[in-house]
């Protein structure tokens, strides 16, 4: 069955063309190739890799907990971190975003019927999911899951020093869910390239599609490097080369070379897309524009290109990277980021602020991240890379970047769009009490490793001796991953009771100001009823308040001089002009 | 299509300039022992920007002008056929299937593979079938 | 900032912020530097946190529904914020330099040269024999891993002996996977790796026992690497090492505790 999508006019009856047939249940999810259906597949899967990762997490953490401690082996200990970190880096935060949110939002906030490509956004899943089976498939193997990390060091990940067939299926895992995301990456960029609504003008774009475009490109830059390392990496273990071997002529260093050039640029492509999240709730829940529109586009692009250059800050410590070339570029990606932070301000500034759950869990990411962002520009600093790498200093810093991103930021995302991809409410109530659980649980968890780190602690290991005097901040860490775990059940409680006993939700629920709330909540398939006209970034919004349209204000309080400005406000000056 | 291509062409530029920053920097003697791989990623960084982004910039001087270019064009402006959206279609999962056993076959030998390419060829005929029954790709 | 300055010049007596203060000149260099970085970490935290908290409180929705001005944009400021943080991270990058140039630095002439090398699961340290002095006397991890950690200082563990205030070169490489040599109160760590050499050095500034461990992760015995590293006066080191040589030359190995 193929179907032509017409572009609404102004308005068409609801109900309109003849489609929404087609198989129900399991093999609708077999066969959709609605963008919809597949971003809640996406969403829906990559939750769960997320509950599962976090059982890991919360099983290291009691094993942490006393020194001495003997609850899980030091091979089980070896496992978890790595399929703790594999789990939630390549299967839950990217996925979440780009197959998940993206994909169920891009199209609607550009206004297009689906996906540029249905059936190989369909693909993308199916690669997903098949490739996240196998990596938690490696449990089953003789030898265990794959346990070297989630970055996989040669020579360790040789076939010599980490045989069996566990981390063959994490390399094979890796190959699938890296085409899976580059299909999704080019995707996107088509979408948005060739299916926005008449008026929408790139500038015009909402920040988070303009977020997800960029992270796009660099999936497209990243992942086939990863692709061809894991390759490589087969071929050493099967094949008999040497590639990264130093028996035979090998560079071991190479292997770390070309994960970092795609691992950097794939912490970004965990980052941008949630930057982009709360780049659309913070305007929402303030009740103004977002402030300094296309110097968020710029940055967003500057951090985009430089995340390319700053591969081997995580090398530092290998003595072989070029120092200050690394360092200042590093350095450099802290200025897009800051004039980010100074934009989301300046979006609250003087702004009506309302909290509800999304609002609370952005501004619970800002104030994370930019801690996690400023341990972030120490790390920058070799000499004190020196001092705290490989430590629990940098898993501190990293998870308050990850986390922050991918959780507190993710949940923002998630709970604004609930409404949107299931067409009911979820609870109030539950929702704050999980973001201040969350938010709590997140310093009690995170801060003591700083200082863990700071005291030497390394990052990686199973066991300590009490003699290091580390014991104390380990349980209060553990503590707060406890207080962690109760704040994602009550986020999990809050999907059951919303499943259960639905609170409808309207199209529009909280005042949106782009067209994904021009909508039903669900939308119908191929989406849009009637589309209204795209004047600024925020269509819908200057459609429901034509009185309080960024123009409007700005003549009102300028003595209505149309001004250089005021041309400005409709965001289309760069392509209007030609 | 301007802005799409200049997006791309930034990427580019960006990675050559950096690239040959980088390869310069590393000819000092100091590190002229170093090999990363990392001039040959930028080099191609710029030509993965450089592909697509000329390609948008030759098509976007000889096409039509879109609406969605146009910063006054109205919904009505764009009504019509946006293109054509394949319906259900099972094809997708039958191909993602046999890629995941062509790609065990790294784990646990050739035999599955035997299987994954056989799901290919059927998922690659059902599709193109499918498309033609449809009367369009 | 200016603060940060101050101490990075003062140094010696500024709060520690959880770290070191470094027991060789170059983690002395190092702690210098954190202090700064620090100061200037959490001033920047402390600001744009308190701009956060400030807007969050002052400007939440009361009651009334009234829709705020839609300003979107103030050019000079959004100019000024770039430039701001593009001014402090090159200031940040000024000294990142000159201390890594001083911590980096190698010494033409050390007075002793150390062999280390990294294996699984051990250390194995071996003093040079290329000075003609001393005949390779050489410290190593028994074969074994231990299964519960030990203290780093225990006798289990191979312990690196460097005299006071002279400069020792650490020759750094790796017999199978990467390592990471790590000796957290010298605020520094580097990767021990096959096929690479790695050279640098330690002035020793303080007497004492100091516990080291493999930072890097090297497969199941990971969490056991550990070693210990003991700062002696130059006559307390060459009394040490005169009788390691004189035990070595009896066993006709290298000893092994
Ligand atoms: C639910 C709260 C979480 C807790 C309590 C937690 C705890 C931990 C622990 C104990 C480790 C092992 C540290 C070590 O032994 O070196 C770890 C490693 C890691 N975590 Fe988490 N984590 C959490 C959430 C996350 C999230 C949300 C992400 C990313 C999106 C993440 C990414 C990682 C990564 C990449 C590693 C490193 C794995 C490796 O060393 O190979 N974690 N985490
Ligand atoms: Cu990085
Ligand atoms: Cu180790």
């Amino acid at each position: 069955m193929t179907l032509l999508a017409e572009r609404p006019g102004v308005v068409q009856e609801p109900g309109g063309p003849d489609h929404g047939h087609g198989p129900t249940g399991i093999l609708r999810w077999l066969t959709s190739t609605d963008h919809k259906v597949i971003g809640k597949s996406y969403l829906i899967t990559s939750i769960v890799f997320f509950l599962f990762a976090g059982v890991m997490a919360v099983l290291m953490r009691t094993q942490l907990a006393s020194p001495d401690s003997t609850i899980v082996s030091q091979h089980t200990y070896n496992e978890l971190f790595t399929m703790h970190g594999s789990l939630m880096l390549y299967l839950f935060a990217g996925p979440f975003a780009f197959g998940g949110l993206a994909n169920y939002m891009v199209p609607l906030q550009v206004g297009a019927p689906d996906m540029a490509f249905p059936r190989l956004n369909a693909l993308s899943y199916w690669l997903y999911l098949g490739g996240g089976l196998t990596m938690i498939g490696g449990f089953l193997t003789v030898g265990g899951a794959a346990d070297f990390g989630w970055v996989a060091y040669a020579p360790l990940s040789n076939a010599v020093n980490s045989p069996g067939a566990g981390p063959d299926m994490w390399i094979v895992s890796l190959i699938l869910t890296g085409f899976s995301a580059i299909f999704t990456g080019v995707n996107i960029c088509a979408t948005v390239f060739y299916l926005r609504a008449p008026g929408m003008t790139m500038f015009r774009v909402p920040i988070f599609t303009w977020n997800m475009v960029v992270t796009g490109i660099l999936i497209l830059i990243a992942f086939p490097v990863l692709t061809a390392a894991m390759v490589m990496l087969w071929c050493d273990r099967h094949l008999g080369t040497h590639i990264y071997t130093v028996s035979g002529g090998g560079v071991p260093v190479l292997w770390q070379n070309l994960f970092w050039f795609f691992g950097h640029p794939e912490v970004y492509i965990l980052a941008l897309p949630y930057f982009g999240m709360v780049t659309e709730i913070l305007p929402v829940f303030s009740r103004k524009p977002v402030f300094g529109y296309r110097g968020m586009v710029f940055a967003t692009i500057t951090i985009g290109a430089l995340s390319t250059s700053v591969w081997a800050h995580h090398m530092f410590t290998t003595g072989v990277v070029l120092l200050p070339f690394f360092s200042l570029m590093s350095y450099m990606i802290a200025v897009p980021t800051g004039i980010k932070f100074f934009n989301w301000i300046g979006t609250m500034w003087r702004g009506s602020l309302k909290f509800d759950t999304p609002m609370l869990f952005a501004v619970g990411f800002l104030v994370v991240f930019l801690f996690g962002g400023v341990t972030g520009v120490f790390l920058a600093s070799p000499p004190i890379d020196f001092a705290t790498h490989d430590t629990y200093f940098v898993v501190a810093h990293f998870h308050e970047v990850l986390f922050g991103s991918a959780v507190f930021a993710g949940f923002a995302g998630l709970s604004y769009w609930y409404p949107k991809m299931f067409g009911r409410m979820l609870r109030e109530s539950l929702g704050k009490a999980s973001f201040w659980f969350m938010f709590v649980g997140f310093w009690v968890t995170f801060l003591p490793q700083y200082l863990l780190g700071l005291h030497g602690m390394p990052r990686r290991i199973a066991e300590y001796s009490a003699s290091t005097g580390w014991t104390t901040l380990n349980r209060v860490s553990t503590a707060g991953a406890y207080i962690l775990f109760l704040a994602v059940a009550i986020m999990v409680v809050n999907f059951y009771v919303s499943w259960r006993r639905p609170i409808h939700a309207s199209g529009n629920p909280w005042d949106g100001h782009t067209l994904e709330w021009a909508t039903t909540s669900p939308p119908p398939p191929h989406n849009f009823f009637r589309l209204p006209p795209v004047r600024s970034e925020r269509p819908l919004w200057d459609f429901n308040h034509p009185e309080h349209t960024t123009r409007a204000h700005e003549a009102e309080h300028e003595g209505g001089t149309p001004s250089r400005r005021g041309t400005r406000a409709t965001g289309g000056g760069a392509d209007g002009a030609r | 299509m301007r802005n799409e291509s200049r997006l791309l062409l930034v990427v580019s530029l960006f990675g050559a300039v950096i690239g040959v920053l980088f390869w310069a920097v590393g000819l000092s003697p100091v590190y002229a022992t170093i090999t990363s791989g990392g001039t040959i990623m930028l080099g191609a960084v710029c030509l993965l920007g450089l592909l697509p982004g000329y390609y948008y910039h030759w098509w976007s001087r000889r096409m039509s002008p879109r609406s969605e270019d146009d910063p006054e064009a109205t919904p009505e402006s764009g009504a019509g056929v946006v293109g054509v959206f394949p319906g259900t279609s099972i094809w997708p999962f039958v191909l993602g299937m046999s890629a995941l056993l062509v790609c065990l076959s790294l784990v646990f030998g050739f035999w599955t593979a035997i299987f994954g390419f056989s799901l290919a060829i059927a998922a690659v005929v059902g599709v193109i079938l499918e498309s033609r029954r449809g009367g369009a790709i | 900032m200016l603060l940060g300055g101050a101490l990075v010049l003062g140094g010696c007596n500024a709060p520690t912020f959880g770290a070191f203060r470094g027991a060789t000149t170059q983690g002395r260099d190092e702690f210098r530097l954190w202090v700064g970085f620090a100061i200037t970490g959490l001033a920047v935290a402390a600001i744009v946190w308190g701009l956060i908290f400030w807007t969050v409180i002052r400007h939440r929705r009361r009651g009334s529904d009234a829709i705020p001005r839609q300003f979107h944009e103030n050019v000079p400021l959004e100019i000024v914020y770039t430039t701001l943080p593009f001014v402090i991270v090159l200031v940040l990058f000024y000294f990142t330099v000159v201390t890594e140039n001083r911590i980096d630095a190698v010494s033409a002439s050390p007075s002793e040269v150390v062999h280390v090398l990294g294996f699984r699961w051990g250390w194995s340290f071996t003093y040079d024999s290329g000075t003609g002095r001393y005949q390779g006397v050489q410290i190593a991890t028994a074969a074994q891993p231990k299964v519960l950690a030990q203290p780093a200082t225990s006798s289990q563990y191979p312990q690196l002996v460097l005299p006071l205030g002279e400069t020792t070169r650490i020759v750094l490489t790796s017999a199978d996977v990467i390592h990471g040599f790590y000796v957290p109160a010298f605020n520094f760590s580097r990767y021990a790796q096959p096929g690479v050499v790695n050279r640098f050095d330690f002035t020793p500034t303080t007497t004492g026992v100091f516990r080291g461990q493999c930072s890097q992760f090297c497969g199941l015995y990971h969490s056991e690497m550990l070693f210990s590293v003991r700062v002696v006066s130059r006559a307390d080191f060459a009394r040490w090492l005169a009788t390691e040589q004189a035990s070595q030359a009896q066993t006709g190995s290298g000893a092994t505790s």
